[in-house]
């Protein structure tokens, strides 16, 4: 196994793919969450702002989870094959919601028949939301483990999936996004929207605070294996401990009404909680509910060293690439939304 | 049916149906910096008005091609797994690739070339205008690329055995360069230039006939024109090149591309027929020993036959594959044929006073459609029964844990929501080509948000 930094190339490998679905998680987190809550603003100018707010940048959101699932594929072809044929009915459906919000977004401002805007606005807001419970469902299955039996087959059935951890998992996402979702669209609005956002925003907020709780407990009582790296290694609990902090500085940040810094600090407590996943779940990344023996991990599951260390030479190369002009197109769309001849 | 025909109809619906798409995305992205770099140059509005028009058609293009195109990338886990797992130190590291280059590239740059026109410089907006066209044409390097290497493997070792075999990179611009993936993405990458601009004729032409936009239609004619023309002749050479390759490195493919079966006879070309797989005979149109010809330079070379490999080892539909690919070859030849006829009477400056002309160029959108797609129909049944050729099977290449049911549910969702994709796709389409290029050209809006940061005496 070749090394970089005496750490071996599948475990950076680990860390490339936790960082890009932490920076899927973040970016489409906000936009999934302000689609979760697009149907609270009953106006129909309001429903075009809460929209734009999104416009130029939900498209990008969504490639990283088109890099994360090819990254998934190049360096645990292993793990990529077992997951995608075992969540099947999940994933097809993931694709289905993924084109029907895609449409809706595009399609909803071509015509103005109220109908149609209508079924658009409906279909948008809950293709959001579902998305961000089967996204949440998909993480539960992982932290809670798989079926995985001999030979890398799947033995369980499709209900499953749908146990109590990862549906509480699920709805925790949906918590975690409309909150981040609130948060980025009060940056980004004025006036009367503003003003429902605030609201929104501490709504969210409460809601989500309440679901880590709960999730917090029943990981400790029912999912021991994430809890024993910070038995291990108890620095690691540095890691929750700031992700708590981030979120008490969201609801300080909210009160003060300094939005940039709720939204930073949201970002944060996304990040931690994959943190928190990537170390308690390491050196595994799917565990067996059969037999441990059938554990995929970093080891068994990753591509060659060779192409591994072709790979992290392109993530060296594009990832700056990437942040950079991502961090343009932000910079370039910054401030609050008006709405002109080019909007949806 | 069983989970391999499921699965193979599920793969080849939904990547066809994908296909409508990225080619027109990257032939009009071409399009598009030639008609802003005209802007950039001449400062005249019209090239404005046409670029503008051209990148809402191409948003709504990318918008469907982005959503279809994340189905295929998960449909190699969900129903592949098999062969998720035998290519994926190769085929990852290429779609690893494509996501970080490419498509990210296009996607972050297309929201500054949709809502960006006010808010950033005219140089800027080219640029990101030329960063999506690139990232698009990026893309189809690392799809080409990973397909070729199904195609035509090279760069690697084989290592572990039965469920564990799989395939490993050994050298990795081996890999990319391997043998027919050059010839393969010049030819896909023409055949996606011709799309854009023939939909851009197509759509100009129309203009014309019903006297609507007629000087912006004229200019914008010419500029696809200029794209059709030299891209039908390259692809001539490029297709010609890659049958060659074909010849090489796929003989049982080209074998069924001419309906060839006895390796001890020369070979004949077809210009049209049909094949009887049964009696392994043609009835055609021929030249003789045409085949022969083109791949040896001679007429008495016999050329490798269907029957030199064992049935379980070739590919089973010889009609289809010699169908899809001879008609492709017939229509390249049409697309010839107009652009030439266009460009003799552009010469002799009565271009658009041909009303039949013209009208066949208003519906011309559709030929390179219909033979980028039967161009992969062929190369890829052609491939059969492999899905990486002579390694791994398409029947060993399947999902172990996933059963007919479920490929009928998703298979059957698909066809539902890809319909309503399609009509909506047409609809938008047509209504906004009917509302056309946005005339009369008003002088209040479209300059001084344009020319502000030129003329600082604008600026309020």
């Amino acid at each position: 196994m070749e090394t970089f930094l005496n750490i071996p190339y599948s475990t950076w490998w680990y860390l490339v793919i936790g960082a890009v679905f932490t920076g899927y998680a973040i970016l489409d987190g906000f936009d999934l969450g302000a689609g979760a809550l697009h149907l609270f603003f009953k106006k129909e100018e309001s429903r075009r702002i809460a929209l734009n707010a999104i416009g130029p940048v939900w498209d990008g959101n969504e490639v990283w989870l088109v890099i994360g699932g090819g990254a998934l594929f190049a360096g645990f072809p292993i793990v990529y094959a077992t997951i995608f044929s075992a969540f099947y009915e999940l994933f097809m459906l993931f694709l289905v919601l993924l084109i029907l919000r895609a449409i809706s977004i595009e399609f909803r401002s071509k015509e103005k028949m109220i109908w149609w805007r209508k079924t658009w606005d409906i279909t948008y807001s809950l293709a959001s939301a579902m998305l961000a419970l089967a996204l949440g469902l998909v993480l539960g299955n992982i932290i809670h483990g798989v079926a995985i039996g001999p030979n890398y087959k799947y033995e369980g059935h499709l209900a499953d999936f749908f146990n109590p951890f990862s549906i509480l998992i699920s709805v925790t996402t949906l918590a975690l996004f409309m909150m981040h979702g609130a948060i980025y669209l009060v940056m980004k609005t004025e006036d009367r929207l503003y003003a429902k956002l605030t609201v929104l925003t501490k709504n969210s907020t409460i809601f989500f605070v309440m679901m880590y709780a709960l999730t917090t407990i029943a990981t400790l009582l029912y999912i021991p294996h994430m809890a024993e790296q910070y038995k291990a290694y108890p620095e690691m609990f540095a890691i929750p401990v700031i992700s708590m902090l981030a979120l008490a500085n969201i609801t300080r940040s909210i009160t003060k009404r300094k939005y940039l810094l709720a939204f930073i600090s949201s970002a944060v407590v996304i990040a931690m909680l994959m943190v928190m996943v990537a170390i308690g779940l390491f050196p595994n990344i799917v565990i067996s509910t059969i037999d441990p023996i059938y554990n995929l991990t970093v080891e068994n599951s990753s591509s060659s060293s060779k192409s591994l260390g072709i790979m992290l030479i392109f993530v060296l190369i594009g990832v700056p690439l990437v942040a950079a002009y991502t961090s343009f197109v932000f910079y370039t769309f910054r401030g609050k939304v008006k709405l002109d001849e080019q909007s949806y | 049916m069983d989970v391999e025909i499921l699965s193979r109809i599920q793969f080849a619906f939904t990547v066809a149906f994908h296909y409508i798409y990225p080619p027109l995305s990257i032939g009009l992205g071409v399009v598009m910096v030639l008609m802003e770099g005209m802007y950039l140059r001449t400062k005249d509005p019209i090239y404005e008005k046409m670029t503008r028009f051209w990148i809402k058609i191409f948003a709504l293009i990318f918008g469907i091609g982005v959503a279809t195109g994340i189905v295929m990338e998960f449909e190699f886990g969900t129903n592949w797994a098999a062969y998720s797992r035998y290519v994926g130190d190769i085929f990852g590291s290429a779609l690893a690739a494509e996501g970080i280059f490419a498509f990210a590239l296009e996607s972050g740059f297309l929201g500054i070339l949709l809502f960006g026109w006010n808010r950033v410089g005219p140089k800027t907006h080219f640029f990101a205008t030329l960063m999506v066209a690139l990232g698009s044409m990026f893309s189809a390097v690392w799809i080409v690329v990973a397909n070729s290497w199904q195609q035509t493997p090279a760069g690697f070792k084989i290592e572990g055995e039965g469920m564990h075999a799989r395939a490993v990179v050994t050298d990795f611009w081996q890999m990319v360069f391997n043998p027919s993936s050059v010839d393969r993405l010049t030819h896909v990458l023409i055949g996606a230039f011709l799309a854009g601009a023939f939909l851009v004729l197509s759509v100009n032409a129309y203009y014309i006939l019903r006297n609507r936009h007629v000087v912006i239609a004229k200019k914008a004619f010419k500029i696809a024109l200029l794209v059709a023309g030299i891209s039908s002749f390259a692809q001539l050479l490029s297709g010609h090149h890659s049958a060659d390759g074909v010849a090489v490195n796929q003989p049982a493919k080209l074998a069924a591309f001419e309906g060839h079966y006895d390796s001890l006879a020369v070979a004949d070309l077809y210009l049209f027929g049909w094949v009887n797989n049964s009696s392994q005979k043609v009835y055609g149109l021929k030249i003789p020993h045409g085949l022969t010809f083109l791949i040896h330079q001679d007429f008495n070379t016999p050329v490798t036959g269907l029957n030199a490999f064992k049935s379980e080892d070739r590919p089973g539909a010889v009609n289809f594959v010699f169908q899809t690919y001879h008609i492709m070859v017939i229509i390249g030849m049409l697309l010839i044929l107009l652009s030439t006829i266009a460009g003799y009477y552009l010469y002799k400056k009565s271009l658009f006073e041909q009303q039949w002309l013209l009208q066949i160029f208003a519906w011309s959108v559709f030929l390179p459609q219909i033979a980028n797609q039967l161009g992969w129909y062929s190369a890829e049944v052609g491939r059969q029964p492999w899905v990486v050729y002579g390694l791994l099977r398409t029947s060993d290449a399947l999902s172990e844990s996933v059963r007919a049911e479920q490929v009928w549910f998703s298979l059957i969702l698909f066809t539902l929501v890809y319909l309503l994709l399609l009509t909506l796709f047409i609809y938008l389409l047509n209504k906004k080509i009917k509302h056309g290029y946005d005339e009369p050209i008003n002088q209040k809006e479209s300059i001084p948000n344009y020319s502000k940061r030129d003329n600082p005496l604008l600026d309020s």
